[in-house]
């Protein structure tokens, strides 16, 4: 999981202090300190760690910053460019720029860069790029102009890829984006027109890039607010000068694309991106990590004071501008795990009966399933279809939606999110956790506010899990709204074991009087009535022994408890221990994912008369399954056997001193204890029995051999 | 009633009692992507991993030679140990035994290659452990390591090459390479679930380039030892039985343990937890492919192999390294050998079944009913059990022919070829051994009968092609055709034109060669192709020789032309159907129709196939099995759906399978359930209660 730690400011100035930001940061030799370069005058060394400027330079009245510094990872020195064409290299230990190292270059520079390994690169306007040395040793060579007229180069970003020095540039004429990609090695340069489609009326606001062994993983986030994945060969496979590159969605709807301030984006790692940007229009921009692996939210921080828009993401810091100050959030991002995510998977034998919560499928989201393009299609004809009978300008349903939340009243929403959830289609379960999210924030805010009609209604779209929604579950404890809480658990994969249990104790404590009003669904209880009982409990003796009969058993000493036995059982199974109500909660706790080890420490904290009355529960339903010869339960999703059996081992495990010191649990364990003394009998006598039915399968096979020798007809066709 | 085109009567012969022997060693050479099985018999068997894993060669066993262990060293060079006290090293070009060399140690109970694979180790019943030079033409007693008490049951080598572990009864030694002394002595637990059982076995050990010691032992525990103090670090009870076969990857990330129970169990070395450089090994995953003891396991890089007394060699690829999801990574199950073990006597009906030490003669039974489709007709005479032909001495049969009129038998063992004339008068039977055979008829590969009888082929093992006339209770040589020069490698297979002019023959690797029987000279050789020929045969009148081949390829070729027929170039053009090519086991016999030039019969262990040449070839679109007849559907659907491979999968395992006649097929199968029936009972399990 990705985290957001603590944000700190880089005190001292605040920064020349346009709205417009920052030129730069840049990393230098010292993994702590980084170079600040304002848009005007100014470079500054900061060290992070101490929060604090070692050093600034400034250059003359009249001139002006044209390109951030950067640092020369080979020498130590910084480079800047001022005034397009004027390069000057410094130490630490100068003190005026004006005295330091000065090229004249013939072209004007965008940028320079440089990173660890490798010589520094400038990237001159005209799209040419020459090494550093190179460029010093004559500084007043002829430069080439690679770009066409009118074509501005909008981002750029250097690798070393296998100790091979990368440039990548983004230009872009006539609102076509093209991308380039130079090896400065062997001076090759290959260009791609990078294709939107067409109907989008989309606007590329941001660019990131990483890379791996063949390909360049460049990231673009767009104004519709998704942010779309386009791989640039670091190799081009063949010579053909304009090759077309296509963009496939990666993440939708990060961001309001309606935001007032620029939006951007920064790969963190192959599966994080970090995004700046509004959330909603109406909203507060936001700092979040997203995983583009599993396509989730992994954590989000709001920035009151508004930023400029601009994102650099060095190792484990990220810098932005928040208000006037600059500001570092360190971040960390784990190794990203779907086993990690997910406990054990519930009713994995059941065929289908219910739809499976929507799991985040990574392949169609790389936009390789044809189905997610045709519901992509789909539902861009719809959008068409509305616009041209509203011919209203364009809102993304989801973010009215959201705005109705902000400050409409309960019933208004109700409304919307009806509306809203009529057209929406499964992979854009995102949004529907934004919902989640915004609802329940304003939850927190007005604690009046409790839309539980609308939560319902989310949760029945069986789309949300746990981890898309965070603060549902706890929610709902907090009102200890059973309902709620049995549906999450139903609907819910990854509900953690922590908030399991703490359901179980919610459904074992609360009052029969709050439940009677509680609208619980009851399919997972069969109808406990006396009636059925009645004409049970004359078979039962029997049936409860799986045939077994003691007498004939070699074990002499329980015999006698076993035939003292049977009124115990048939006296205790009469009976459910619990309302039908309750019975249904605590099925819904049975058949919900969970992992021991991580369960059994909260179980402990379950009071014992609660354990005790769960544990009755169980050996209840136990009794109930070994009445019939499948060993099942009636009803809708009933408890399995096996359900039962490992819940009732858990409980024993998680509390068995307690449970022998109490008095009334006696009765219980004895009965246990019975039971698994007769089974280990029972067992013994299937494992004889076994012997003799595989003499029986023996015959019957022989009576199947056709014999060693026969004649027959074969017709060929 | 009229026999339509497809309709054939079959002998279903099940009466063909052969139990394969089961597995006793398997080594893998990872240079070579083969891996060399040794049987209980002393057979040993080379498979070819790179080519559909087809039993390219084998070495036929001796009573007296049961092999305890084999192990590749110095590249690819082949050598087993066994109870006789002897090392043996397999040449694999001529197919026979290079030299045998007693170990002076009692008989042999294990035997390691060193890790450059210029040394050999060997564990003797009288607790020594001798280290064995090997030259490069023989091996060489260098010395011998500190005497222990008890026999020496398994060693492995410490990657560098200084130390090894030798387990023994109770206990585990490591030696010092250099010094040949032991430096520790560690003892294995006896207990078994708190009952003391009388001995601890160590089967199998592994030493690790961490100085970790791996040993599993008969009271089914997977041990991890510290070499370098001597203690033990982890036990992991896998079995309630003896944990038999240890194998370790190359890499020394995963490896794979055998139990008497038929499981075999993958253990990897993973990370404690995600993104630690922390690895513990974690028993992973537990496949249960076989029903009796895995007496030895084997971890190629991409799959694990076990074998053992259930006779089946199992291949089962790790998933997660195998790259591309095609065919290769199913699991494989080799049961049966890859050659025949049958022929037949077309004219007097008679099958001659191959075994270990003898002979069976039988002559198939008749009826005079006909029926429909899937009838099983009542039989007006049953089969006959002619002739129990045991061999002397204590050599397994190599290779075995009756001719076509069924007046004489042929086999060979490795050290001499038999040949019987056999005598009918009404009801009985007389065998006459023919005796002086000729001193260069010393080993013969393969044996084959011209469709006359009047002539022997015989293939031997330094590669030349001997032709025999066989006269009236005695013989002449003829002529005896001299491999290409250069070359040694052993022909295997062998086919014969019907008209007796051409002979082609194929080794394992090079190219068939056609000789011309006639004229005594080499005809031409067919292009050599990458995948060993598994069957082969020569079409009457046109003398196509068809071809097939490992990777499932059919080819045919024009002998008078001397290049591959129209219908061979069409159907390398279009490719055979996906389904054809991803059959796992080999062709292993081909033969044609008397009246229907474009018929050609071939069949492996699970369907047998008609291809009828005149009709089109089935892209992948069609549907290549068609089991149903198609009754109730027109004329016109079964014109176009029709295709040129009719195939039926109702006989199987099928072990061989001819025409006797144009309306008359015989199908010899061995149904595994018998086989398994000849088995002793497997471990039993508890099912319930566990």
């Amino acid at each position: 999981m990705a985290a957001l730690e603590e944000e700190f400011t880089l005190s001292a100035v605040t920064l020349g202090a346009r709205p417009d930001g920052l030129l730069g940061v840049e990393q230098t030799d010292r993994t702590d300190h980084f170079l600040v370069t304002d848009r005007s005058r100014t470079v500054i060394l900061y060290k992070v760690s101490d929060q604090k400027p070692l050093g600034s330079w400034s250059v003359k009245q009249g001139q002006i910053i044209t390109c951030p510094a950067v640092c020369n990872f080979q020498t130590g020195e910084h480079i800047v460019v001022h005034d397009d064409k004027v390069l000057r290299i410094w130490n630490n230990e100068d003190v005026n720029l004006d005295k330091v190292f000065k090229a004249t270059l013939s072209a004007e520079v965008h940028r320079v860069h440089s990173v660890q390994g490798a010589e520094p690169v400038v990237l001159f306007r005209g799209g040419a790029a020459r090494g550093l040395e190179a460029l010093l040793a004559e500084p007043q060579q002829k430069i080439e102009t690679v770009l066409s007229d009118g074509e501005v180069i909008k981002w750029t970003k250097f690798f070393v890829v296998f100790r091979h020095p990368v440039i990548v540039f983004i230009t872009e004429k006539d609102g076509n984006h093209f991308a380039y990609v130079q090896m400065l090695h062997s001076r090759n340069l290959s260009k791609y027109t990078l294709l939107l489609e067409q109907e989008e009326k989309s606007v590329t606001r941001s660019f990131t890039a990483s890379v791996d062994r063949k390909f360049i993983s460049l990231m673009t986030l767009s104004s519709d607010g998704c942010v779309y994945e386009t791989l640039i060969p670091i190799y081009p496979s063949d010579t053909e000068k304009n090759q077309r590159l296509v963009r496939s969605p990666l993440l939708k709807a990060v961001v309001s694309g309606a935001a007032p301030n620029g939006v951007t984006l920064a790969a963190l790692d192959p599966d994080h991106v970090a995004v700046l940007g509004a959330p909603l229009p109406s909203s507060k921009e936001c700092l979040s990590i997203w995983n583009t692996k599993f396509q989730t939210l992994q954590t989000s921080k709001e920035l009151p004071q508004g930023t400029s828009g601009q994102l650099w993401c060095y190792g484990e810091h990220l810098f932005l501008l928040h208000g006037k100050c600059l500001t570092v959030v360190p971040c960390r991002c784990g190794a990203s795990s779907l086993a990690g995510a997910l406990g054990k998977l519930r009713r994995a034998q059941d065929p289908g009966s219910q739809t499976m919560p929507h799991f985040v499928n990574w392949e169609v989201a790389q936009g390789c399933e044809p189905g997610a393009q045709k519901s992509e299609q789909l539902r861009r004809i719809l959008r068409r279809k509305k616009s041209e009978v509203s011919l209203q300008p364009e809102v993304p349903a989801s973010e009215q939606l959201l705005s109705t939340i902000k400050n409409g009243s309960e019933k208004h929403i109700e409304v919307e999110l009806r509306k809203f959830l009529a057209k929406w289609t499964p992979d854009s379960h995102a949004v529907l956790g934004d919902v989640v999210a915004a609802l329940l924030g304003r939850g927190e805010a007005e604690p009046s506010f409790y839309p539980r009609s609308c939560l319902m209604q989310l949760l029945q779209t069986h789309a949300l899990s746990h981890s898309l929604c965070p603060g549902l579950m706890d929610t709902a404890l907090a009102k200890a709204d059973v309902q709620m809480l049995q549906l999450c658990l139903r609907h819910f994969p990854d509900v953690p074991e922590s908030l399991t249990c703490a359901c179980l104790k919610i459904f074992l404590s609360i009052g029969d009087d709050s439940l009677q009003g509680a609208h619980v669904s009851m399919e997972s209880v069969c109808e406990h009535s006396s009636s059925e009982q009645d004409e049970s409990t004359e078979e039962q003796p029997e049936i409860l022994r799986n045939g077994f009969s003691p007498g004939d058993s070699n074990c002499g000493t329980c015999e006698q408890e076993l035939r003292e036995e049977p009124q115990g059982p048939a006296a205790e199974a009469a009976s459910c221990p619990v309302t039908p109500k309750r019975a249904a909660l605590l099925n819904g706790i049975l058949g919900s994912a969970y992992s021991e080890t991580f369960l059994l420490p909260h179980l402990k904290d379950i009071p014992a008369q609660h354990v005790t009355l769960f544990l009755q529960y169980l050996y209840f339903l136990y009794l109930k399954c070994s009445e019939n010869a499948t060993m099942t339960l009636p009803g809708m999703h009933p408890p399995t056997l096996s359900q039962i059996m490992d819940w009732i081992c858990l409980l024993l495990d998680a509390n068995f001193t307690v449970v022998l010191m109490i008095p009334e649990a006696k009765r219980l364990l004895i009965n246990l204890y019975k039971f698994v003394k007769s089974q280990i009998s029972v067992y013994s006598e299937l494992n004889k029995i076994e012997v003799s039915f595989r003499e029986l399968q023996k015959l019957n096979q022989e009576k199947n051999n056709r014999g060693l020798y026969s004649i027959e007809v074969l017709e060929l066709f | 009633m009229n026999l339509r085109m497809g309709e054939f009567k079959v002998h279903r012969v099940r009466f063909f009692n052969y139990v394969p022997p089961g597995i006793r060693c398997v080594a893998y050479n990872n240079q070579s992507n083969r891996l060399a099985v040794s049987r209980t018999d002393g057979t040993v068997e080379i498979y070819n991993l790179s080519a559909n894993y087809f039993q390219e060669k084998f070495f036929p066993g001796h009573e007296s030679r049961a092999t305890e262990a084999l192990c590749w060293a110095e590249g690819q060079r082949l050598f087993s140990a066994g109870l006789n006290g002897e090392i043996l090293e397999y040449d694999l070009q001529a197919l026979n035994i290079k030299y045998a060399m007693d170990a002076f140690g009692g008989p042999i109970w294990s035997m390691i290659a060193s890790p450059s694979g210029s040394q050999l180790l060997v564990g003797c019943e009288d607790g020594s452990v001798k280290l064995f030079q090997i030259t490069p033409d023989k091996i060489q007693f260098e010395r011998n390591f500190d005497r222990q008490k008890s026999r020496i049951l398994s060693l492995s080598w410490h990657p560098s090459g200084t130390h090894i572990a030798a387990g023994s009864i109770d206990y585990i030694s490591v030696f010092d390479v250099k010094s040949g002394s032991a430096i520790h002595k560690m003892i294995v637990d006896r207990q078994y679930m708190g009952v003391s059982k009388r001995k601890c076995i160590v089967w199998g050990v592994a030493f690790l380039s961490d100085g970790t010691v791996i040993s599993v032992d008969s009271a089914g525990k997977v041990q991890f030892w510290d070499s370098a103090t001597g203690t033990l670090v982890k036990s992991h009870l896998v079995a309630n039985a003896d944990v038999q076969s240890i194998a370790v990857a190359d890499q020394e990330d995963s490896f794979v343990v055998g139990t008497a129970e038929g499981t075999v169990f993958h253990f990897q070395l993973v990370s404690v937890t995600s993104n630690s450089t922390e690895k513990q090994w974690v028993r992973t995953k537990p496949f249960q492919h076989h029903t009796h003891d895995v007496r030895t396991v084997a971890h190629s890089p991409t799959a694990l192999i076990s074998g053992g007394t259930d006779t089946h060699l199992v291949i089962r690829p790790l998933m997660e390294k195998v790259e591309v999801k095609n065919y290769d990574a199913a699991l494989r199950k080799i049961t049966f050998p890859h050659r025949r073990l049958i022929s037949c006597s077309k004219k007097r009906q008679l099958l001659l079944f191959q075994f270990a030490h003898h002979l069976e003669l039988w002559r198939l039974g008749s009826t005079v009913a006909t029926g429909k489709n899937g009838d099983t007709l009542p039989l007006s005479k049953n089969a006959d059990h002619l002739l129990h032909l045991k061999t002397k001495g204590p050599e397994n049969i190599i290779c075995s022919s009756i001719s076509p009129c069924g007046s004489w038998i042929a086999y060979s063992t490795a050290s001499r070829v038999f040949l019987y004339r056999l005598n009918y008068e009404h009801d009985n039977i007389s065998l006459q051994r023919v005796s002086k055979m000729p001193a260069f008829l010393r080993s013969a590969l393969q044996i084959l009968f011209s469709e006359d009888s009047a002539k022997l082929f015989v293939a031997s093992n330094q590669g030349s092609l001997h032709i025999i006339q066989l006269l009236e209770g005695s013989f002449k040589h003829l002529h005896t055709f001299q491999p290409q020069s250069g070359t040694v490698e052993a022909m295997c297979l062998l086919a014969v034109s019907p008209d007796g002019n051409w002979l082609a023959a194929s080794g394992t690797s090079a190219g068939v060669h056609v000789y011309n029987v006639k004229h005594l000279k080499l005809h031409c050789t067919v292009p050599a192709y990458n995948f060993p020929v598994t069957a082969l045969a020569i079409a009457p009148n046109t003398n196509n020789l068809v071809i097939a081949h490992s990777d499932q390829q059919v080819f045919e070729y024009s002998i008078p032309d001397k290049q591959y027929t129209e219908w061979s170039r069409n159907v390398q053009k279009q490719g055979f159907h996906h389904l054809w090519l991803q059959r796992d086991t080999p062709i292993t016999h081909i033969s044609f129709h008397p009246k229907r030039p474009m018929h050609i019969l071939l069949h492996d262990a699970y369907m047998f196939c008609i291809i009828d040449k005149s009709l089109p070839l089935p892209n992948d679109k069609t549907v290549l099995y068609n089991p149903l007849p198609p009754t109730n559907e027109s004329d016109v659907f079964r014109r176009r759906t029709a295709h040129a491979f009719k195939i039926s999968k109702i006989y199987k395992p099928l072990l061989f399978m001819d025409l006797l006649d144009e309306r008359t097929l015989v199908a010899v199968e061995r149904p595994l359930d018998d086989i398994i029936a000849q088995l002793p009972p497997p471990i039993k399990k508890k099912k319930f209660g566990t």
